[in-house]
């Protein structure tokens, strides 16, 4: 067993994880751009010319647009209608691991001590052990997995019906939003529009590729998301939240685009 | 008004006719303008997972990071869209783009082809493409149209996987979306060129004479 916690993901060497990993996403920039603490205030929206005035100016109307956006993507949003998926012939292998850190501050999380806290507009508020979490019943979908920076890859996700969970625990699903807070460093947090969190393929994710989920793709829990892209699939779990208020995340806060359906 | 386009020195009229309208003038500088955001802003997003073996000079693009050039590409596209919609439905109703872009024939297009290589090519009537005008802008506006919906497939692959799956997925939409930028870009470049080696076009596309 110790052997295989030092490997990331069982079978797979971590070197050549990270080197197919970085062909698949080579976006450097962006880690370079997080680390110097940007927000989107920050920044230069103009780039080649000093425009302050008119940079600001822009971004609020850039801002307001992507609100726009946001309810266009509501709007277009179709409850019923599923993710492509594939075979399993199609799995990309190995999966690309992927966050705004390195794979080694990934966070280690003890499977055995760790608890889903559940709070806000829920009936019970019990938190659950992972023991207790994989008595639910699974399901395992094969779906394309969205980066916001284009690239794409196909894994299988395999976990309980998140709309599942939150009828077990009493969630006003009226309430506009679920919140989730994860364990990465500096935290990591997105909200989950409630219609999104009711889809049929969003998951409470335990397995990737029939394996217990790995560190690298966000040992204990994962919420997969295949209507949504890649940052709206929150890693390493720690809770969640069924709320009315827009709490922000990690990204949106950023300036993605907060609903970023796919 | 053929008597005032007899000759080459004598093509444009004082007070002549309108050869560019003012519905065409106006949708062609919003889409000149909507165009060059998305094209810029694209090349930044494009850069966050490059298709091919370079990235994009960060001084030609536009947002300054992935987050920047995403707000301006999901902006610039609802004008470029709207923009490039109401001039389809125009060009269509009013008959414009078939009194104005066909027939295209071969040997027309060869023949002006070739006189275009040698600087024969006559623009005696600004209101009369020649051939490979015809076929340029005939060509951009299916590209334009292709552009679109590659685009629409990479930002909806799930609730317009149809659309999507027209493209054979995802990924391919991508290279599509990807190829309609070139095409685009060179068009542009030939463009612009060409228009500013014959000037009177380009004052007809500003002032309509």
């Amino acid at each position: 067993m110790g052997r295989m916690r030092s490997l990331l993901i069982p079978g797979v060497d971590k070197k050549l994880l990270v080197k197919d990993a970085v062909k698949l996403m080579p976006e450097l920039t962006r880690r370079r751009f997080i680390s110097g603490g940007a927000s989107l205030g920050a920044l230069t929206l103009l780039t080649g010319c000093d425009v302050i005035d008119n940079s600001s100016a822009a971004e609020e109307v850039l801002r307001k647009v992507s609100k726009f956006n946001d309810a266009v993507q509501a709007w277009m949003f179709n409850p019923d209608a599923l993710a492509p998926t594939f075979p399993e012939s199609a799995i990309n292998k190995p999966f690309p691991f992927n966050a705004y850190y390195e794979i080694d501050d990934a966070p280690e999380v003890d499977g055995k001590t760790w608890k889903l806290e559940v709070r806000g507009l829920v009936d019970n508020k019990k938190s659950w052990t992972l023991e207790e979490l994989y008595q639910l019943p699974q399901v395992k979908q094969v779906t394309r997995h969205i980066c916001v920076e284009g690239w794409s890859a196909i894994g299988s996700w395999t976990g309980t019906p998140l709309r599942d969970f939150l009828k077990l625990i009493g969630a006003d699903t009226s309430a506009k939003y679920v919140w989730f807070q994860c364990a990465d460093k500096e935290g990591y947090n997105s909200p989950l529009d409630m219609r999104t969190a009711l889809h049929p393929q969003t998951q409470m994710t335990f397995k990737f590729a029939d394996e217990i989920l790995p560190r690298a793709y966000g040992f204990p829990m994962k919420i997969r998301v295949p209507t949504k892209l890649g940052f709206k699939n929150p890693k390493y779990v720690i809770s969640m939240e069924v709320t009315n208020d827009y709490k922000g995340g990690y990204w949106e806060d950023q300036g993605y685009n907060s609903f970023s359906g796919s | 008004m053929s008597s005032l386009t007899v000759s080459d020195q004598h093509v444009t009229p004082a007070t002549g006719k309108v050869i560019q309208p003012a519905w065409v003038r106006a949708m062609h500088w919003t889409n000149a303008f909507a165009m060059v955001l998305m094209i810029m802003s694209g090349w930044q997003i494009y850069n966050a997972s490059p298709l091919f073996d370079f990235r994009f000079s960060h001084a030609i693009t536009l947002g300054g990071w992935l987050g920047g050039a995403l707000l301006w590409h999901f902006a610039a596209m609802w004008l470029l869209m709207v923009n490039g919609l109401v001039y389809l439905i125009v060009g269509l109703a009013t008959g414009r783009f078939r009194k104005k872009l066909l027939p295209i024939t071969p040997t027309g297009v060869i023949s002006d082809v070739k006189a275009a290589l040698t600087f024969k090519l006559a623009h005696d009537d600004l209101t009369k493409y020649n051939y490979v005008q015809k076929l340029l802008y005939a060509g951009i506006i299916v590209v334009g149209v292709v552009i679109v919906l590659s685009g629409l497939s990479i930002w909806k692959p799930v609730q317009l996987y149809w659309l999507s799956a027209l493209f054979g997925g995802y990924e391919i939409a991508r290279y599509v979306h990807f190829i309609c930028m070139s095409l685009i870009v060179a068009f542009l470049i030939v463009h612009v060129a060409l228009a500013l080696l014959v000037p009177k076009s380009l004052r007809a596309m500003i002032i309509g004479r």
